[in-house]
């Protein structure tokens, strides 16, 4: 291919799922009018101070520890100042020299089987911004400060992934962990979970980093690998035509699919970080560090271990079915049912025809119009031969639409799979004495002819011939006498 | 005369019903009347309010309730919001900005039935030795109204002087208490960084300030610290630790009591002024205290420090002053960099945007080291000073200021000058040690301050300390001309 390397790093935005915001006891629900959940603090009136919340201490801790990272004994709240409307204080409370999370990794597998790791440099806490409102306001902006002092956790990558696609399974690792955690509700459209991509081209084997540009605020895995792409190809544009790139801000406009300059380096703000003496640095000690190790859930990559060596599954099968914690329980209460031998088939049906069932009404999981108990109801009917893997699709679908359990859908449409020899045997002369030119034919030599006759014999069975059995019992009629 | 009668005479008239507190607070809003017009020292009055607060009071009284603070009528300083009233911070910008809610200080004094008669002027968003940078105009001096009070808490000090209230809270950062104090001849407390919590003062610089008291004696500041001092879970600098008895610790002795008398305030120190101190210091020995000559090294360095961190933090806090949300807004601002600059240009004055531009220098990026970090470092050797003399004696003294109270006008061009005034009362916020200023004599027939600094948490030796050179001098009682009756 080209002899140029991308180089990627995220800035990941995870909106704490704390019910109060980082620095005052306001509400953080979304959706409310505005300004209907910003108190005093919020609104940075005069004379008011921050006080931390500790269960987003307690969330960022959570999340250090799931990444093998350093929970840091002293972190630093710090203040970095700046003008805009949607900013009360002028300045934004976050953690610039002492980050709470320093220094982890996390595995991401790609479909083709690549592994990889991608580290963490650090994750801090921070207050998020209000917003500004410009529709259906004549000549003036408004400001809502209900999503002002929202809790953030900022995670920031190594710049370690080489790809769009790496760049989206990571953000998907990440996007799955905090979900595992629950210490963020994922949810990209209400902006809960976004990024930042920086992202730089250089020439294969370089060593130096290319100038990057800084995509900001992408709030979903599509606008992400589309952002990443664009950009990567504008870059070599520039760098092919003998040009620079420039190291500026950038955002991407999904209407257009292309990146835009926000602002450049030269119109930088300088923040002028120093300590939020408003607030002491915050400790945390062994005790506390190991009481909230003692709540982690198992984690994404464990109970993805754990599928793959007590299901017989392959890692990538396994990632796929822990990406959410939902999923993981629902394949599990299916395999609980259907039995540890059966997992894979489990698996086959969780992630193809239940998956794109849900993707095809936009369900999640936990909405699905089949329970596991359901499936596991149908699966039992595979394994039980009562009914062939295809019959077997449309049972489902006759569940998902209509609702009800396998054995009430196999019996009222008469399913039944067909395991008598003589029944089928019957079937199959009928057929044979109905096409006396395909089997002249096939005598002949036009192997390929097998499978017409497969085919009538399923027609005249309306499917249900047990597919193995008629597979041999055809052969053998067929090959023999007239 | 009710106005001389010091905060525990008054609590025991009402006590004892022989007064109440409705005609006590009159009293004061006859004296407002009176004589503020030719100082200045009060920004907003709330006499309505006050009488209704006394009325209170007394019911509360009546009630068989009989707390030291009952119905005593004070006046805050303008920085602390007051839930209702304008809260200016002595700037343009907030002359229309009405506080939504009451700072804890306010809330404390209030809940124990202090009566509220006004807002006191104070330099704007408290910087400033003078209180000639208020909106509002330079508050004058009860003993020379051609000289300044001091600042920033002038209007408190000079109502405090004045007998225009029983006593005034105010707040120090550089010095803005027992500067002031001392200028006007009261008594003035700043305690311990973390003693008072900060939430609901407007916030100046924020690592450095903090809430205090003018009275007239020691033992009223004891009174009066007891309910202002204490944990708020609102302030995360609040410091989570008891609060002593300080009436108690007014009766311990001071024999025994060791005494550092600090090399480097006197150094250049006006010989009259010299004189003053080494007056309280053989007072002191006669007492029974041990006195020794005490060196902080580094306490030089603390001028420069000072204004370095303080316009820092300032430049910082000051932020939010963008006319979006509340106080001054431009008139028909084009654009939101015109609503920016015209708001704040508009809005602060000269010394508020001298300290807002130093501090955004020492901040920005390729200064930040040469000034803000150094700034710390000097900062912790100063206190690492303190700390290590605090290992031979209980508390150390000095002046407050090095000179008596100067003309209105005299440094107001010349801020280097005008910054020098605070170079005694810097090093304690800088190691955020408590402090008090009690008046010891005069120069020039102008009241000075003796200066009283100890570890952290030492305002009960403090206090007791001021109170026994207050029980053999008299010079706390003295009276400006034409104040006394």
């Amino acid at each position: 291919m080209t002899h140029w390397e991308t180089v990627i790093g995220l800035e990941i935005h995870a909106q704490l799922a704390t019910r109060s915001k980082i620095f005052s006891g306001a509400a953080t629900a979304y959706g409310a009018p505005p300004n209907t959940q910003a108190n005093l603090v919020d609104l940075g009136y005069p004379g008011v101070l921050p006080v931390l919340n500790a269960e987003a201490v307690r969330m960022a801790v959570k999340f250090g520890l799931s990444i093998g990272a350093v929970v840091a004994p002293r972190s630093v709240f710090a203040r970095k100042n700046y003008f805009y409307p949607d900013l009360p204080k002028g300045y934004q409370i976050s953690q610039y020299e002492l980050p709470i999370v320093q220094r982890g990794s996390i595995g991401i597998l790609l479909e083709d089987g690549v592994a990889k790791t991608v580290g963490i440099t650090r994750a801090h806490l921070e207050e998020d911004a209000g917003k500004s409102l410009h529709e259906g306001l004549a000549n003036a902006s408004g400001i809502d400060l209900n999503r002002a002092g929202t809790p953030l956790l900022e995670i920031v990558s190594e710049p370690d992934m080489r790809s769009a696609k790496e760049a989206v399974a990571y953000m998907k690792k990440i996007h799955t962990l905090v979900r595992y955690l629950e210490i963020c509700d994922g949810n990209m459209q209400e902006g809960s979970f976004r990024c930042d991509a920086n992202v730089s081209v250089r020439v294969r084997g370089a060593e130096k980093l290319g100038t990057r540009a800084e995509i900001k605020n992408l709030n979903s895995f599509r606008f992400v690998e589309k952002a990443i792409h664009y950009e990567v190809a504008r870059q070599i544009d520039i760098l092919e035509s003998g040009g620079k790139v420039v190291q500026e801000t950038r955002l991407y406009d999904s209407d257009k699919n292309e990146t835009r300059p926000m602002r450049s380096k030269e119109e930088a703000n300088d923040y002028r970080y120093f300590p939020d003496p408003d607030l002491l640095p915050l400790d945390i000690g062994p005790a506390f560090i190991a009481e909230v190790r003692s709540t982690l859930p198992e984690l994404p990559d464990q109970k993805a271990a754990r599928f793959a060596q007590d299901f017989g599954l392959s890692a990538y099968d396994a990632g796929v079915l822990c990406a959410s914690r939902e999923l993981g329980a629902y394949f599990e209460a299916v395999v609980g049912r259907a039995g540890a031998a059966h997992a894979k088939l489990a698996a086959n049906w969780v992630m193809g025809e239940l998956s794109s069932a849900l993707n095809h009404d936009s369900l999640d999981i936990d909405r699905s119009k089949v329970s596991a108990q359901g499936l596991a109801g149908l699966l039992a009917r595979i394994i039980d031969n009562t009914i062939s893997g295809k019959i077997a699709k449309d049972v489902f679908e006759a569940m998902w639409s209509e609702g009800g359990e396998a054995d009430m859908i196999i019996t009222a449409k008469g399913l039944t799979q067909i395991t008598d020899a003589g029944a089928i045997e019957r079937a199959i002369d009928a057929v044979i004495a109905a096409n006396p030119k395909q089997l002249a034919d096939y005598r002949g030599g036009k192997d390929k002819l097998f499978g017409f006759f497969v085919g009538q014999v399923m027609k005249a069975t309306q499917g249900k011939a047990n597919p193995a059995q008629l597979n041999d019992l055809l052969k053998a009629r067929l090959s023999g006498g007239p | 005369m009710l106005h001389n009668l010091f905060i525990g005479e008054q609590a025991d008239l009402l006590a004892r019903r022989q007064l109440s507190s409705v005609e006590l607070t009159q009293h004061y809003l006859d004296r407002i009347a009176r004589f503020n017009p030719q100082l200045n020292a009060l920004i907003t009055l709330t006499a309505q309010r006050a009488l209704g607060e006394a009325a209170a009071a007394d019911r509360r009284r009546s009630a068989g309730e009989n707390s030291p603070l009952l119905g005593i009528p004070l006046i805050h300083k303008d920085i602390f919001c007051t839930d209702g009233v304008r809260t200016s911070c002595g700037s343009r910008m907030l002359d229309n900005f009405v506080a939504p809610y009451n700072a804890t200080v306010v809330e404390r004094l209030q809940g124990a039935g202090g009566v509220t008669l006004a807002k006191a002027n104070m330099d704007e968003f408290a910087m400033g030795s003078s209180n000639e940078t208020s909106y509002y105009g330079p508050v004058r001096n009860p003993w020379d109204t051609t000289r300044v009070p001091g600042g920033s808490s002038g209007g408190s000090a000079v109502v405090t002087a004045a007998r225009l209230a029983a006593y005034a809270t105010g707040t120090d950062t550089g010095g803005s208490i027992r500067q002031p104090a001392a200028l006007t001849g009261v008594t003035g407390l700043k305690p311990t960084y973390g003693r008072v919590s900060r939430f609901g003062m407007i916030a100046f610089a924020s690592s450095l300030d903090q809430a205090g008291v003018f009275t007239r004696s020691a033992a009223d500041a004891a009174l009066v610290l007891q309910v202002m001092a204490g944990f708020d879970p609102k302030d995360s600098t609040s410091v989570d630790q008891p609060v002593p008895d300080y009436h108690a610790a007014l009766q311990m002795p001071v024999k025994g009591l060791k005494i550092g008398l600090l090399k480097e305030f006197f150094d250049g120190l006006e010989p009259k002024a010299a004189a003053l101190i080494q007056d309280a210091l053989a007072l002191y020995r006669k007492l029974g205290a041990e006195t020794v000559e005490v060196s902080l090294p580094s306490l030089p360095l603390s001028v420069p420090t000072y204004y370095v961190v303080a316009p820092a933090e300032c430049s910082s806090n000051l932020s939010r002053f963008d006319g979006v949300r509340f106080g001054y807004r431009c008139a028909a601002p084009k654009d939101l960099m015109d609503l920016y600059k015209r708001s704040r240009g508009e809005g602060f004055g000269a010394e508020v945007k001298r300290r807002i531009m130093t501090g955004t220098y020492v901040l920005s990026a390729g200064y930040f080291d040469a000034y803000y970090l150094k700034a710390q470092k000097a900062r912790q050797k100063i206190a690492d000073d303190f700390k290590a003399a605090f290992t031979q004696v209980d508390l150390v003294i000095g002046p407050t200021t090095p000179t008596p109270a100067f003309a209105i006008g005299a440094k107001i061009d010349d801020p280097v000058t005008m910054y020098l005034n605070d170079i005694y009362t810097i090093g304690a916020n800088l190691a955020g040690l408590p402090g008090i200023s009690v008046p010891c004599g005069y120069v020039d027939s102008l009241p000075m301050g003796l200066q009283l600094i100890g570890p952290h948490f030492s305002e009960g030796r403090l206090l007791n300390a001021a109170h026994h050179y207050q029980l053999q001098t008299d010079w706390h009682r003295h009276i400006p001309r034409g104040y006394e009756s």
